[in-house]
């Protein structure tokens, strides 16, 4: 199993949740390595990869936050042209929705990483390792 | 169980005829002691002697909220100061309160009532009740509290609020039943839950009083589920002594109102006529058995229908249905008649959602509604979030026949209120 967990946050769309929420974190002395943030008109989810991640949820909880715990996968994504599409490719032809994607660059080692939150986790995990990408474990992914 | 088997089930005819006695009797003292009331009667030429059967009561005229403001303090009061023994006010949001006297037998009168919606409810010698309702000058907590003293339950004046010494108390002397409002009730579970301490586990409670506020049968269903109890509904006004009007019976099927006390009428809102019989509208209610202020026809604004076939229960005294909104709620959006009820009840009948919602309408008759999700049904996925918001939408278009504006908010985010929850706020700029 290579999955992670990230830690997501559900809040009102209003100014300031997010300085509230990292301050929180913060005091907790969990380190922020990721965030994604969608929202709608009035409310948002924001998605951690933290290091601590049992710690953040406690405390943000606490704090009265709804917060929940996600799985999502971290593909390494080949460092050469149509990298990415490789990866989309292989999901997209073992019918795999994924429901939210958020991608980025390490600077220190120069890797691509793309993580993925999708329905059936491990028949992803299974089409991504048959199509020899690697995925990163946690301890891995946050070392990046 | 009886509190007064031979008051609660007397024959209707016997119970008719105490009432227009009482009714003869009523208009003829305030008619003697009340100048706001010679004045009306003098007007229609009217005078005890004018009633002759209990339809004759619509010859009366009405009394409104607006009068026992304009008669504040002493307008209405019927007896000597001096037998007035205690005063409750209530306060609406704007203009001056409203002031009710009560004399000795008035005091014991009410008692009397909550003792008999006690008793019907199977409770006794042994219970503990918790009181959460404001003490002070709003009826709520004292009349109850003088009830349930009557039939030997151990009272916690507990009044409203500190939810942590709510449950402390709740643990420590073992409440058995307790009294609040709807809002408050769910706002209990939620603290209970975030605690950690689970109602049929770690607690007595068994019965709830719920009242104060219009509610719905899911909400009562969400309150009963989550704090394992089983909920009565509970009709008061202050106007009226407060709780104990009227109250649900181990049938659970309407609330019967005591109509030795109280006599009841059914009338359309807009014209103060009679409805046809078991017909929906406004409840207008004559005290007969008030001494120190005693109240003619008064216009309750709270729209109910009166159950016309006998409970199982035995007792005669007839039942109303839940009440489905006040007459000073009712909104109309584009067009369309609604009560904030009705969005109540689809909001809860959804589990998905929260206990906390506020209905805003801004703007030129935009209708927007604000709800809490539940806490437990937060999975980290925005795009089911989205979903909800638009199944709520959906659900609202259909019952309401308005397309509303749904904002999903995370649970805890509107506020709390711990006696009656403010949810309506219009806004509109018409
Ligand atoms: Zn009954």
């Amino acid at each position: 199993m290579s999955t992670i967990k990230e830690v997501a946050v559900f809040a009102e769309n209003k100014l300031g949740q997010m300085a509230i929420i990292t301050k929180v974190l913060a005091d907790a002395g969990v380190n922020i390595r990721w965030v994604t943030i969608a929202t709608t008109e009035t409310f948002g989810v924001i998605k951690f990869l933290v290091d601590r991640c049992d710690e953040a949820f406690a405390a943000l909880r606490q704090k009265g936050f709804t917060v929940s715990l996600i799985d999502v996968l971290a593909i390494e994504v080949p460092d050469k042209p149509g990298g990415l599409f490789e990866v989309a490719d292989t999901l997209r032809k073992n019918a795999v929705n994924v429901e939210n994607a958020s991608g980025f660059v390490t600077q220190s080692q120069k890797r691509a990483v793309l993580l993925i939150e999708v329905k059936d986790i491990d028949r992803a995990e299974q089409v991504l390792k048959k199509k020899r990408l690697r995925l990163l474990g946690a301890d891995e992914a946050l070392k990046l | 169980m009886f509190w007064d088997k031979e008051w609660e089930t007397l024959s209707r005819a016997e119970l008719e005829q105490w009432q227009l006695r009482r009714l003869r009797s009523t208009v003829q003292h305030v008619a003697r002691h009340v100048p706001f009331y010679q004045q009306k009667c003098a007007e229609r030429g009217l005078g005890a002697r004018a009633i002759l059967s209990l339809k004759d009561i619509r010859r009366l005229p009405f009394t409104t909220r607006e009068d026992l403001r304009a008669t504040y303090p002493f307008g209405l009061l019927a007896v000597d100061r001096a037998d007035v023994i205690r005063l409750h006010t209530s306060s609406g949001t704007t203009g001056k309160p409203k002031a009710m006297f009560f004399s000795k037998k008035d005091v014991a009168g009410a008692a009397d009532l909550i003792a008999r919606c006690l008793v019907m409810t199977g409770v006794g010698r042994g219970d503990v009740l918790q009181n959460m309702m404001t003490y002070g000058l709003f009826t709520g907590a004292l009349v109850m509290h003088y009830g349930a003293e009557k039939v030997g339950l151990m009272v916690i004046p507990a009044g409203p609020g500190n939810s942590e010494r709510q449950c402390l108390l709740m643990q420590d002397f073992r409440t058995t039943v307790f009294h609040t409002t709807p809002s408050y009730a769910l706002y209990l579970a939620q603290f209970l839950k975030e605690r950690g301490i689970d109602p049929r586990r770690d607690l007595s409670l068994r019965k709830a009083y719920i009242g104060a506020e219009p509610y719905s049968d899911e909400t009562r269903r969400k309150i009963e589920s989550a704090l394992g109890v089983k909920v009565y509904n509970s009709y008061g006004l202050s106007e009226m002594n407060g709780p104990g009007v009227a109250f649900e019976c181990e049938h659970q099927q309407g609330m019967h109102l005591w109509e030795d006390h109280f006599l009841i009428e059914i009338v359309d809102p807009a014209t103060g006529n009679p409805v046809p019989d078991g017909e929906e509208g406004e409840m207008v209610l004559t005290t007969l058995r008030r001494e120190a202020m005693p109240i003619l026809r008064y216009r309750t604004r709270d729209i109910t229908s009166v159950i016309r076939t006998p409970c199982p229960c035995g007792r005669t005294h007839r039942r109303i249905r839940r009440i489905t909104g006040r007459a000073d709620d009712m909104l109309i959006v584009r067009g369309v008649n609604l009560y904030p009820q009705q969005i109540e009840r689809v909001l809860m009948s959804l589990p998905a959602v929260g206990h906390s919602y506020q209905i805003h309408l801004e703007g030129l008759d935009e209708l927007i509604v604000k709800v809490e999700l539940a806490d437990a049904s937060f999975d980290g996925r925005v795009e089911h979030l989205v979903n909800l918001q638009r199944e709520i939408v959906e659900r609202l278009r259909a019952d309401l026949l308005v397309k509303p504006r749904v904002e999903l908010l995370p649970p805890g985010s509107l506020p709390v209120s711990e006696g009656k929850a403010k949810r309506v706020f219009d806004k509109r700029i018409l």
